[in-house]
């Protein structure tokens, strides 16, 4: 089956827990991590974006989104999860 | 091919905090093959067609919003002009049971408006077209959904102020017949109206239009301003080349989310229509991104350059995204809808005078603005005459959406909430076109109409 990927992102400020909350989740619910990165941005933000993988998904993508804004609320961080084609179109002609 | 996390982080800031999404996808459903000389049939027919595919595009919708994390805020309908499909059952009564039938199908199916209640009208008027100015009243005042359009001028036909003589009487009656004039809200007068507009109130499916199209309008007001409070040292060509960048990036996100609900739904896809359109959510204001220009208010002098250029780089940043840019594509200055526009009315930057100055750079025209309700019904022709030649002129669309509000007064604050805003009522020329208007006729198409 073709992979489904989409990305995480998650904006706030830097704490202790972020990568291992998320990605505890993802494990648990059958979401392979192909991909990794995070950075303080100009304006100050902590931002962490994560390519994941949910063609084996156990759950529905309505129900990851819930889950992962459950989780971004608990730590006060914005989580966003968005089908990967919306940032090609926009960043790759 | 790899997406860096400075990319991620961009596209996922406007949906986060700067308002971005798709304003708008609107169905446009062609109802020339529903006419039945059974007008019961007829109605069945009608009701059918829009409830069936207007519950799947709520539906379709829905997931895609999911996919993508940017709101699709509105899903509309749009139909072939009502005039035309009832030129054979053209009595009052049958108009307003019509309104009634596209306002219970919309209802029904979720959707919050239904646009195409009108009829073209640029060169005259047939006796449907006459019926429906009439009952527009009760129309508009006794349903919640269904919105109304007349184009009354075209570069080609010139403009019929005979239609334009018909309309200042018939808004003060909606006024005077719905809650805070409420009823006006949902009627534009146009010229040069593009047959694939996807906002309302104006939407409709034209006749050379395919049986079912999907039309995608994407905003981002929030999106532009936040990009040009980031350049605020660079000149006007780095400027215009900065708002083209995020434009273009809109645009692409509306293409992607237009051409996947097409496929879902399985119709062909129509087009983009990429204007910044504000809303009464904060920080989603035009006014806002004229402002972050470097100008204190809009309505100052130099706010028709800042909407010129605004609206140009709109265009050219939309053009190179999409090869399906159609309908207005540009720049909205509602007032009502608008915080800021709201703002520079009541701080005395902003009449009336200006903002028709504005609108001859803009998309569209005078919109969602209130007048007090006394003004003489010669004159809001006139006003609505003077923007429509604007357009006639200068081979543009404009557009009037006027709102003569009863006992009020200039400097008094209409709200209508939702949508459409607060709306404070604007001082009009006391001084009167009357017997100019009164000749009544066609002016003739410009110059620049004969190309052929």
């Amino acid at each position: 089956m073709e992979k489904a990927l989409l990305f995480i992102t998650v904006i706030g400020e830097d704490k202790k827990g972020i990568v291992a909350k998320i990605s505890s989740f993802l494990y648990k619910k059958e979401i392979n991590i192909e991909d990794i990165n995070q950075r303080i941005m100009g304006d100050g933000y902590f931002v962490m974006t994560m390519l994941v993988d949910i063609k084996n998904a156990t759950i529905p993508m309505e129900k990851i989104t819930r889950e992962l804004e459950k989780i971004g609320k608990s730590l006060e961080l914005k989580v966003q999860l968005q089908h990967e084609n919306i940032f090609k179109m926009m960043h790759r002609v | 091919m790899t997406i860096s996390v400075e990319e991620v982080y961009e596209t996922a800031s406007m949906t986060l905090y700067q308002n971005l999404d798709i304003r708008t996808t609107t169905l446009g459903i062609n109802l020339k093959d529903c006419i039945d000389s059974d007008f019961k049939t007829f109605k069945k027919k009608v009701y059918d067609k829009v409830f069936t595919h207007a519950v799947k595009l709520v539906e379709k919708a829905r997931t895609l919003e999911m996919k993508y994390g940017i709101p699709i805020a509105n899903k509309r309908i749009s139909i072939t002009p009502v005039s035309l499909i009832m030129e054979t059952h053209c009595t009052k009564n049958k108009f307003i049971e019509m309104a009634k039938t596209l306002d219970q199908a919309a209802a029904d199916a979720g959707i919050d408006f239904v646009g195409g209640f009108g009829a073209m009208v640029q060169k005259g008027l047939t006796k449907s077209d006459r019926m429906l100015i009439d009952v527009l009243p009760d129309v508009l005042s006794q349903t919640d959904r269904v919105c109304s359009f007349l184009n009354v001028g075209s570069n080609v036909a010139g403009l019929n102020l005979d239609a334009v003589n018909l309309l200042g009487g018939m808004l003060k009656q909606t006024a005077g017949k719905s809650k805070n004039a409420i009823g006006c809200a949902k009627f534009v007068v146009f010229v040069n109206a593009p047959e694939d507009n996807p906002f309302m109130a104006g939407a409709f499916h034209g006749v050379g239009e395919g049986d079912i199209t999907l039309n995608v309008g994407i905003s981002g007001p929030g999106v532009v301003k936040a990009v040009v409070a980031q350049n605020r040292e660079c000149d006007l060509t780095q400027l215009s080349e900065v708002i083209k960048r995020t434009v273009f990036k809109i645009t692409r996100a509306g293409e992607l989310v237009g051409r996947e609900l097409a496929a879902a739904l399985n119709i062909p896809f129509g087009i983009v229509d990429i204007s910044l359109a504000s809303t009464t959510a904060a920080g989603d204001s035009v006014a806002n991104v004229i402002e972050a220009f470097g100008i204190e208010k809009i309505g100052a002098h130099g706010s028709t350059l800042a909407v010129a250029l605004l609206m140009d780089a709109v265009k050219k940043g939309g053009a190179m995204a999409s090869g399906n840019v159609g309908g207005l594509s540009g720049t909205f200055i509602p007032v009502s809808e608008d915080e800021g526009m709201i703002d520079a009315v009541q701080k005395g930057a902003l009449g009336l005078d200006k903002l028709e100055a504005l609108t001859a750079v803009c998309s569209v025209g005078l919109d969602m603005f209130a007048i007090p309700g006394d003004v003489p019904e010669e004159t809001i022709n006139a006003i609505i005459a003077d923007e429509l030649a604007i357009g006639i002129i200068n081979n543009k669309t404009t557009a009037v959406r006027v709102i003569p509000v009863p006992g009020k007064k200039a400097g008094s604050l209409v709200k209508f909430g939702g949508l459409l805003g607060t709306a404070p009522v604007m001082a009009v020329n006391p001084f009167s076109a009357k017997d100019f208007l009164k000749r009544g006729g066609r002016m003739p198409a410009p110059v620049t109409s004969m190309r052929n």
